[in-house]
């Protein structure tokens, strides 16, 4: 597949002469666009901000105005300690699962760039594959394999000498819930992360780490020394993504819990939202609490957003 | 210099890496193919010695799975017509012109599409109901174009920017004019740019869980990723029919796999473009 020039982002010159001339074609031309985000996502985002300032509960549903209520619904939150729960176990989560990924991640790149053309060609394959599984069905599948009678992961455990696996529930506690739930999320995302940072790597030019070998540089000193720095871009701007990604694992453990227990034990952000919105119908909290996870990710955003256009006027 | 020992214990590790990574996707197709009295044998079967069809025929009979097709085709299809137009107008616009509140649109589209739909469904349930688009495939379309229209902008500009302007000058200065050389210069160019971003939209409307959940609450009206969650629902109240269940997912994942492959150097790229150029 060849590669387009998305790197050139800054060196092509615009046509300015145009530009000058006419200079309505440019906004006639964003116009589709922006009153369709606007609509789908501006809108939205305008009402969770406001609703998240009202008590909007079942009585709002049905027709009654929403009254201004300030704070409340914040200070509710804030001394609610259900929500801290949540709110530290996604935190938790995604800072886990995101930085294993990344390091995972970085590990096989590495074993990419030390193996030979075929062994690192089935890796890719292999890694690809799994990138390309619709969350819906990979989480199908996972679930099948820790199904707790009949999963091939209890049948395989259970063979080790000394280990007593069989009809182990890992859904059941959520200790181990979450660990399913992380080991599904990694195995996911560690492709994307592998072949970017294997990308970044094929850029570190073979001159100069033939030139640190002659130096007397050993390997862990070129991979501090030379390949770190070069490829340090590439691992902030995936570790960004993936911590944004893994706030957002509502699809997987709205899964988990279909084949688990409801129990709010096994919420996050995501689900809790969905809950509070769902079953609660009290959509001034779920707006709330939205807001926190909109703050979070904008907040991380802005830093993938500032990278992204470093070479941008 | 090269040692040749590690390299080969490097290899196994590849190796055994490989295995772990693919074998989840192996082992769907695999339970797919497995009759269901096998499967409830307790002993699992790493390969389908006698392999049947009678999962996917068990999984394909009251319909379900056709009409959930039938709806995710539709809200697909709307989707990738509309994100590749608006994209495409909108990277012409900010590659090929330098114009006030451009800079500050990139910045938007960039936020925007980070936004998670964990924190704006409930809004957009609000708002999609009370027009009444509930259950309808332009109601779930326009959030999903809303959603997506960010990043195919990102990736169609890189595509329009690495087609130098100086071709399109050249174009004009033989007579043709700006709108002509465009379209007889520009766009051709243009297309694998084109199809790549219809089929990140593709992926993304094909497999989008979250505000499908929300929007389309009534059964009739699913997409396939929700018709696949509903047949292990309603497989699990009896003992669940794995076998149906692989079969079931066997078949919602082989087209995205096929289309994920054709466009993953781009998704790579475009994600990371600003960092891999150091």
């Amino acid at each position: 597949m060849t590669t387009p020039a998305i790197e050139t982002i800054a060196s092509t010159p615009a046509i300015e002469t145009i530009g000058r001339r006419k200079p309505k074609i440019p906004y006639v031309l964003v116009v589709p666009a922006v009153l369709v985000i606007v609509l789908g996502a501006g809108y939205p985002l305008v009402w969770q901000i406001v609703t998240s300032f009202q008590e909007y509960g079942l009585s709002q549903q049905f027709g009654q105005a929403a009254p201004f209520v300030g704070l409340a619904n914040y200070i509710e939150l804030a001394t609610n300690p259900e929500l801290w729960a949540v709110v530290a176990r996604s935190l938790a989560f995604c800072i886990i699962t995101a930085f294993l990924t990344v390091g995972i991640g970085i590990l096989l790149a590495l074993l990419m760039a030390n193996v030979g053309r075929v062994v690192r060609l089935i890796l890719q394959v292999g890694l690809l594959l799994a990138w390309a599984m619709p969350v819906v069905a990979a989480m199908t599948v996972w679930i099948w394999l820790f199904d707790r009678r009949r999963g091939a992961i209890n049948y395989m455990l259970d063979m080790i000498p000394g280990v007593d696996m069989n009809r182990f529930d890992w859904l059941a506690t959520p200790w181990t819930f979450f660990l399913v739930a992380g080991i599904i999320v990694i195995w996911g995302a560690v492709p994307f992360v592998a072949l970017s940072v294997y990308a970044a790597l094929l850029q570190v030019s073979e001159e100069v780490m033939e030139a640190a070998q002659l130096d007397g540089a050993n390997g862990w000193q070129r991979f501090w020394g030379i390949i770190g720095p070069m490829i340090q871009p590439v691992i902030a701007i995936v570790l960004l993504l993936n911590l944004i990604w893994d706030l957002r694992v509502f699809t997987q453990i709205t899964l988990l819990k279909d084949a688990g227990s409801k129990s709010g034990d096994f919420d996050l952000l995501g689900t809790y939202i969905y809950k509070l919105g769902t079953s609660a119908q009290d959509f001034g909290m779920a707006s709330a609490v939205s807001i926190l996870v909109l703050g979070i990710t904008v907040a991380l955003s802005w830093f993938y957003v500032r990278r992204l256009l470093k070479d941008e006027r | 210099m090269k040692r040749r020992a590690p390299r080969i214990i490097l290899s196994i590790v590849a190796i055994v890496v490989t295995i772990a990574w693919i074998f989840p996707v192996y082992w769907m197709v695999n339970s797919a193919f497995i009759p269901t009295a096998v499967l409830d044998g307790f002993i699992p079967q790493f390969f389908p010695m006698n392999p049947t069809l009678s999962n996917f025929s068990g999984t394909l009979a009251d319909g379900s799975f056709f009409s959930a097709l039938g709806m995710s085709v539709a809200v697909t299809l709307t989707v990738v017509f509309f994100c590749i137009i608006f994209a495409f107008l909108a990277a012409v616009a900010i590659s090929r012109f330098r114009f006030r509140g451009r800079l500050s649109f990139i910045i938007a589209i960039l936020l925007i599409q980070m936004l998670p739909a964990e924190g704006l469904f409930i809004a957009q349930y609000k708002m999609i109901a009370s027009v009444h688009l509930l259950d309808t495939v332009i109601g779930v379309s326009v959030i999903y174009i809303a959603a997506v229209v960010p990043f195919t902008i990102w990736m169609l500009r890189g595509f329009v920017a690495g087609i130098p302007a100086d071709l399109e000058e050249a174009a004009m200065v033989d007579g043709l004019s700006r709108f002509q050389a465009f379209m007889r210069i520009t766009f051709p160019l243009l297309a694998p740019g084109l199809v790549a971003s219809g089929v990140y939209a593709f992926l993304q409307a094909w497999n989008e869980f979250t505000v499908a959940l929300v929007l389309l609450p009534s059964e009739q009206f699913q997409t396939l990723p929700l018709w696949l969650r509903g047949f292990v629902q309603a497989s699990a109240t009896r003992a669940t029919d794995w076998g149906q269940v692989m079969a079931a997912s066997t078949l919602v994942a082989i087209p995205v796999i096929v289309f994920f492959l054709i466009v993953q150097g781009r998704l790579t790229s475009g994600l990371v473009s600003g960092a891999v150029k150091g």
